[in-house]
This record gives structure tokens, sequence and C-alpha cells, in this order.
């Protein structure tokens, strides 16, 4: 972009730019998204708060302890992590404009997310089933929902993570396309960063107390 | 295999005629009105063959002026909806004495209050003070559009998709009787067992979504899009307070949204999150909802700050004084915001250290404020003071704010809120600042940027009018509730037994006649300034002699806003262009990228109404039906790869060609 007007001495002012070119579209999109990202976490900050006041209140109902597998939840964060790994193999790709290794990667991301979820579901039923319902306590409200909220959010980029590859496969790897796969990959990184916390806080610190 | 009940009951969920409030003959007078109202513009609409006109012009149009348009379209006709509840308020008040029960028996009466608060923030100031932001932050930027010109029209039908389902509650079942902050127990499912809290509940969700959208989308552009040479600390005030309130809208809705869901989670799912047993804890939602509650206040009050620092400076005809000061008063203020959430409730008993220190907070709040009230002063000091009416209602603000503000600092002392929590006093408050300092500001507002978006001035006769009757009123309205709540009224009562109190209800009731009376004002003022347009006609863009950069374009602003991007050189950049002789371009125009219209929005909301209305009903049908198709829109929406188009060369000529004949003829007469 150039300031210059034609007829510009030295000491004169310019008060509007001459030779201006189109806006190349989407550069405030990194930014706006980095945004709502945060707003996203501030709901997940309000959900451990939650969580942090009411983690406690059992109702004489069943504690951590009783319900808890880590081993099985060891598995689940692996496999949630490793899908960022991929995620991250998947955006290399892209840079190397190789197509069919990107959306190789991004099959195995999927794939890996949706084993986490699989198993998620899997130990919900099972608690469940042994009568530890969101509805028993207070403490189980607040699990059930902080768990629950980031499981959604695992499928709802899943469901975004499908339509993306439709959308490279039949139009390429265009700029605009390239925007929004790095704009999922700061979505998925940041579900492992919030996993990382429900890991530490729901989990470990859980069979401590 | 279904019997008729089960039948009706899988298609209709709880919906039954008996939720038609059919036994209440207002309710019933009121909704023949509305679909006489409804009936007769619709028809009209049609008669004229606007709605082609309508759709595509407007509905889904993605430029911000309009947008912005219809944000203040919105919010005015809410204010009509929110002021006949105050009304029909201070009516029942002034009567209920000696034994009389009033006009409004409890049922109603409980949702009006609910609904009045519910309906003015979140439907009359919040969308008034969006749709400023809107109309005036692009341009006072520079920029062509916001950064997200889609995104904007999407929020702005979800804000319409709640306000259309708080509309919904008045005919079709009830609406919350709660109060506007709906506090568990009460409005848990064992307390409020129907549909209002439902209502209360999506309705915020939807218009939250917007809100939220459209203070990433105002952030970016504020960021991202301002002229060249335009650094931070040269940006116009009333940008930086949107800035700030919208950082403060991104901050603190989701707060709303994650306690509004669990209050939700524990009325459909049945979780204990602020129930009474199993661990619940009824009092943090108290705690969560004024962490969004509170920053709230500032979303509302910042941007109106903005109004009065370019009113002030415009009218003065002097730069602002103290800018620096006044942007790190806004920052302090927003910071601070988030501080103070708990002094909406001393009494919940968090103990002396815990209420020490949000009453010492909440004062320290006063101080930037007093440096803003200071900062207006000193700019009007010696300045030429021409009192047109966004200076009259500035200083209105000045005066009745400050009153506001002090009687703020009293309830920020813990002992004494003990004695004034819940009281008139606190009522009072709070209506003295948002209508001295919120309202107040959007009319100021109102009258400052009208001629900007339409071209013509607004009638001083019927503004002075309106004026007049709104700050006298409001003292008459609000002065007797400080005394009614210092003698130790309690808010939200039906009816009274102490006759003694009456005349100070009636002195109420009258102001909010009077208050009636300037907003019919403000509604003549509109039709008599449309119907004078060739009058009040400005032809020159800047019919103010202003200083900020939105008065360098035409009145209204042609489609791209700024044939050439302007480059700043001074915070008052229109006006140090007028003072250096700036001379308007007249050639070299090119072609203008510029992002086109789409449907998109208004379907999507339309869907999130259907959607929230079967969740309301549980009519699970229509909600599961609804969501998937909301789904499918919005993933069709990500396969249209071609969002914009340009605007051609010749017709930026022609455009331009046609302001500087008007410029011409304008300077001749």
């Amino acid at each position: 972009m150039t300031i210059a007007a034609g007829t510009m001495k030295a000491g004169e002012p310019v008060f509007y730019v001459v030779d201006e070119h189109d806006h190349p579209e989407g550069s405030s999109t990194m930014l706006g998204f980095w945004i709502y990202l945060m707003s996203d976490c501030l709901i997940f900050a309000i959900l451990f708060a939650v969580y942090g006041v009411l983690g406690a209140k059992y109702a004489a109902g069943p504690a951590p302890k009783d319900l808890f597998d880590l081993s099985l939840v060891a598995v689940n964060t692996s496999f949630l992590l490793l899908s960022s790994l991929t995620y991250g193999f998947a955006m290399l790709s892209m840079q190397q404009n190789r197509l069919g290794a990107m959306q190789g990667w991004l099959v195995i991301t999927g794939l890996f997310g949706l084993a986490f979820l699989g198993i998620e579901l899997t130990e919900f039923a099972h608690m469940i089933h042994e009568g530890a319902t969101p509805q028993r306590s207070a403490f189980l409200s607040s699990f059930f929902t902080l768990v629950g909220t980031h499981g959604l959010h695992v499928t709802f980029g899943l469901v975004w993570l499908v339509t993306l590859m439709v959308q490279v496969k039949r139009f390429g790897l265009i700029e605009a396309n390239r925007r929004r796969l790095v704009c999922l990959s700061l979505f998925w990184h940041f579900l492992d960063v919030i996993w990382i916390g429900v890991f530490t806080f729901v989990y470990l610190m859980g069979m401590l107390r | 295999m279904f019997d008729t009940a089960n039948l009706t009951k899988l298609i209709f969920g709880r919906l039954t005629l008996e939720s038609l409030p059919l036994h209440e003959p207002i309710i019933v007078g009121t909704f023949a009105m509305v679909a006489l109202g409804g009936l007769a513009l619709f028809g009209a609409l049609t008669y004229f063959r606007l709605w082609g006109y309508l759709w595509k012009e407007w509905f889904t149009t993605v430029d911000h002026k309009r947008i912005g348009i219809m944000y203040m379209v919105l919010g005015i006709v809410m204010l009509l909806r929110g002021f006949a509840d105050a009304l029909m308020m201070r009516l029942q008040q002034a009567i209920a004495f000696n034994g009389s029960e009033g006009y409004l028996n409890s049922h109603h009466y409980d949702q009006v209050f609910t609904a009045h608060g519910v309906i003015m923030i979140f439907f009359v100031a919040m969308p008034l003070v969006t749709g400023l932001m809107n109309y005036v932050v692009p341009l006072q930027i520079g920029a062509r559009d916001v950064s997200f010109p889609f995104l904007n029209n999407f929020s702005f039908w979800m804000t319409t998709s709640g306000a259309v389902l708080v509309m919904c509650s008045l005919f079709v079942g009830e609406f919350a009787r709660t109060g506007w902050l709906a506090y568990p127990p009460l409005s848990n499912l064992s307390y409020s067992p129907d549909v209002g809290v439902d209502y209360y509940i999506w309705a915020l969700q939807v218009a939250g979504v917007g809100t939220l959208l459209s203070g990433v989308n105002l952030i970016c552009t504020i960021v991202k899009m301002r002229a060249p040479g335009m650094t931070m600390m040269k940006m116009p005030v009333f940008t930086w307070t949107s800035l700030c309130t919208n950082v403060l809208i991104v901050a603190s809705f989701p707060v709303l949204t994650a306690v509004l869901a669990l209050l939700s989670l524990d009325r459909y799912v049945g979780t204990n999150f602020f129930t009474n047993d199993f661990g619940g804890d009824p009092m943090m939602y108290v705690n969560l909802i004024w962490i969004w509650g509170h920053p709230e206040v500032y979303i509302l009050i910042l941007p109106a700050f903005g109004i009065f620092s370019e009113v002030t400076s415009t009218f003065s005809g002097k730069r602002l004084f103290g800018y620096t000061s006044m942007v790190y008063a806004t920052v302090v203020i927003t910071i601070l915001s988030y501080l103070v959430w708990l002094h909406h409730f001393f009494t919940m008993g968090s103990g002396a250290s815990v209420n020490s220190f949000f009453g010492i907070t909440t004062m320290i709040i006063s101080i930037p404020t007093g440096a803003k009230m200071f900062n207006w002063l000193f700019t009007m000091y010696r300045g030429r003071i021409r009192f047109e009416l966004p200076m009259m209602w500035t200083v209105a603000f000045m005066l009745t704010f400050v009153i506001g503000g002090m009687t703020g600092v009293l309830l920020a002392v813990p002992p004494a809120d003990f004695v004034l929590h819940n009281s008139l006093f606190l009522v009072a408050h709070f209506h003295n600042v948002i209508i001295g300092g919120v309202l107040f500001g959007l009319f100021a507002g109102i009258a400052y940027w009208f001629p900007k978006a339409f071209g013509f001035k607004l009638d001083p006769f019927w503004g002075k009018m309106s004026f007049w009757f709104w700050t006298v009123g409001f003292y008459f309205a609000f002065m007797p509730l400080y005394v009614l709540g210092l003698m130790g009224v309690t808010r939200r009562l039906r009816t009274f037994d102490d006759p003694s109190l009456q005349i100070w209800f009636i002195i109420a009731g009258i102001g909010a006649f009077m208050i009636l009376l300037g907003i019919a004002s403000f509604l003549i003022q509109i039709a008599v300034s449309v119907l004078r347009r060739e009058q009040l006609v400005d032809t020159t863009g800047d019919p103010w002699d202003a200083r900020t950069l939105e008065w360098a374009t035409s009145s209204p602003p042609p489609a791209y806003n700024f044939a050439f991007t302007p480059v700043i050189h001074d915070n008052d950049a229109w006006w140090d262009m007028k003072r250096r002789f700036y001379a308007r371009p007249l050639t070299g125009f090119k072609a203008i990228h510029m992002p086109s219209n789409t449907g998109t929005g208004v379907i999507l909301a339309g869907l999130s109404t259907t959607m929230a209305f079967g969740l309301i009903w549980y009519m699970w049908w229509m909600a599961a039906g609804s969501f998937v198709a909301l789904l499918a829109v919005a993933i069709g929406h990500t396969f249209n790869y071609h969002r914009s188009f340009h605007i051609p060369a010749d017709e930026v000529v022609s455009v331009e060609r046609a302001r500087t004949e008007l410029l011409a003829a304008g300077a001749k007469s």
C-alpha cells in the first residue's frame, strides 16, 4: 500500500491512500478465532470453578476413588494427545502442499478423536450403570458437565474435521481452506490443553482426595 | 400404539390451550392491539410491495451501517414494550393501598417486573449500544466495514430472535416470575415448574450468541482495520470505549452462557448445581451471574461515556481535555469492573474481610469515573458551547449521573448496604445511573449521529420536548423511590399496608407518566423530522462542525464509506483535515471490494428460535429437527467461497459526483 499522493511534496500532509489494493480476505480471522477460543476457555474456566466448589459434595454418594479407573483415563488421554500430534503432522504436510498425506493424517486424527469419545462414553455408561448419575450428587453433576462439555467440543471438532476434509477434497488447498485448517488446528490443540486440565484436576487430584 | 393424549403430548409437548392466557383480559387486549398493529404493518408492507426491498436491502445486508440502524429500530421497539411494563408497575403500586389489590394479580405482576428488567437490559440497552457501535466505529476508524460482515448480520438476527422469544412469552405461556436474574432455588423446577424460566433461559442464550459474536467482531475491527496513521492513542474516544466494552462482552458473556447452561441442566436433566440438597449451592449461581452482571453494566455505560466525550468536545469547539487520562480511566474501569461483583450481595454473609475488599474496590471505581467527569467539565471550560440537543443531554447526564454515582458509593459501604439491600433505594440508584447515564447517552448519540445516518437533522423542538419530559420525569419518578427506600420499603412489592407511603408512589407514577410523554415526543420528533427532512437536510456531511472521521464522508455515507481510505495524523482526524485545508479527491476512483449480502443469518436465527421454542415447550421433535437443520445450514454456508464483489469504478465515480454536486448546492444556499 502506498500512501504517497501524486502531488506529494516534502512537508505537505497526505490525507488519503491513493494507490490502494484489495484487502486480503480473512486478514482478521486468526485474531477473531483466537478471541473466540479465549471466550470458550472462559466457559471451561467457569466449569472448572464450579467443579472446584462442588467437587467434594458427594451427598453420601460415590467419590472419585470409587468411580475412576485411572488406567483407562491414561489410555484416553494418550489418544487425545496423539491426535494433537497427528494434527500437527497434517499441518506440516499442508505446508509442503502434500494433499494426500495431509488428508491421511487428518483421518488418523479423526480416528483418535473417535476412540477418545468412545472410551469416554463407555466410562460414562459404566458410571451411570453403577448409579453414579449426574443427578446423584453435586460432585457428579459438575463432573459430568465439565467432562461432557469437553466431549461435546471434541464431537463438534470431528464434525468440523469431516466437513473440512470434504472441502479440501473438492476445492483443494486454496487460501480459504488453509485458513480454516489452521483454525481447526487451534481448536484441536485448545481442547488438548483443556483435557490436560481435566486430567490433572478432576482425575489425578480426585484420586488423591 | 399411542392414544390421542400421548400423541398430543408428543407433538405439542406441554403446550395446551390452557397455556394461552385467555383469562387475563389485559393480555388479551394487548394481544388484540399487537395483532391488529402487526396485521396493519404486514398489510402495508405487502400493499406497497416492500417485502422484496426489505429482504434484499435490509434483512440480508452485511453493511454495518444498515445493521446498526436495524439494531436501533429493535431497541426502540422493545423500549415501548419495556416501558409499558414500567408504567403498569407504577400504576399498580400507586393504587394498591388501603386493602386494594390494585389491578394486577401477583402471577401477572411478577412477570411484569421480571420482563421489564430483562427487556430493558438485554433488548433495549444492548441493541441500542451495539447499534451505535456498529454504525459509528467503522466510520470513525476509516474502515469500509467490520472484520466479519456476515457474522455481524447473524449477530443481529440472533439478538432479534431472543427478543421474539420474550415477546412470544407474553401471548403463549408466561414469562419468568423470578426477577430479572432468576435466582435459584426460586428458578429451579420445583418452585418454577412452568415455562417462564425456560423462556428466560433460551431468550438470553440465543441473544447471548449474537452479543458475544458481535463483541469478537468489533474487537477485531478496531484492532485490525484502523486507517493508516491511526495509532491506538489516536483513536477517537468513542472507539476506545467501544473497544473496552467489547472486551468486556467477550470476557463476561461466556460466564452468563455457562451459568444459564447449568441452570437449564438443573431444570431439564435434574442435576444438582443450584439445588438445596445433594450438595447443590444456590449462592454459587448468585456469584456467577454477577461475575457477568457487573461487567454488563459497564458494557452499557462505557459507550455512553464515549458518546459524551465526542459530544462535549464537538459542541464546545475544543479538543477533548485529558484524552490520555480519559483512555486510561476507561481501561481502569474495564479492569475494576471484574473486581466488584460481590457488592450485589453483601448480605450473603461472606464475612467482614471479603465484604470490605469488595466495598473498597467498588469505591475505587468512582475515582476514574470522577476523572472523566472533570475532563468533560474542563473541556467545556472556556469553550464556545453550543447547546444543541446532544449537548443538553450531556449536561443533564453530568448532573444526574453524579447523584447516581454518590448513592452508589453509599451502597458500597457494607453496613449501609445491609440496611438498603433490595430496597427501593437500590432500585432508585440503578435507574439513576442507567437512565441518567446510559439512556441519556443513547439519546445524545441518536441526536448526534442521526444526521450522519439519514442525511437530515432531528427536529429540535420535539427533541427539546422529549428532553424536558424525560429529565423532569426521571426526577419525579425516582427521587421518591430514594425516600421510600430509606424508609425501608423493599423492591418488587405488589400491595402496601402503610397508607402514609402512598403519596410517594403517586409522585413516582406522575414521573412515569411524564416519561411516557418524553417517549411520545421522541417518536413524534422522528416523524416530524422525516416530514421536514427538506428543511433539516445536511448537505455537508458535517452538520455539527465536528472533529472525528465519520464526518469526513457524506450523510448518509456511501456503501463503501470512504472512496479512498483516509490517512490520520491527529486524534481529531477530521478537525485536523479541515484545519489544514484538506481537498476532497475528485478523480482517480477505483473499483471497491465489498462483502456480498446473504440470507443465511436470518435462516440460522429463525432455526434457533424454533429450536428454543421446542425446548421451552418440551416439543423435542421440533428442537431436534431445528438443531439438525441449524447444523446443515451452517455447514452448507461454509461451502460458499464467493462472498464478495466489486463496486465498479463507474459507480463510485457517479456516487462521488453526486456528492460534489450536493456540496456545491449546499454551499450556494
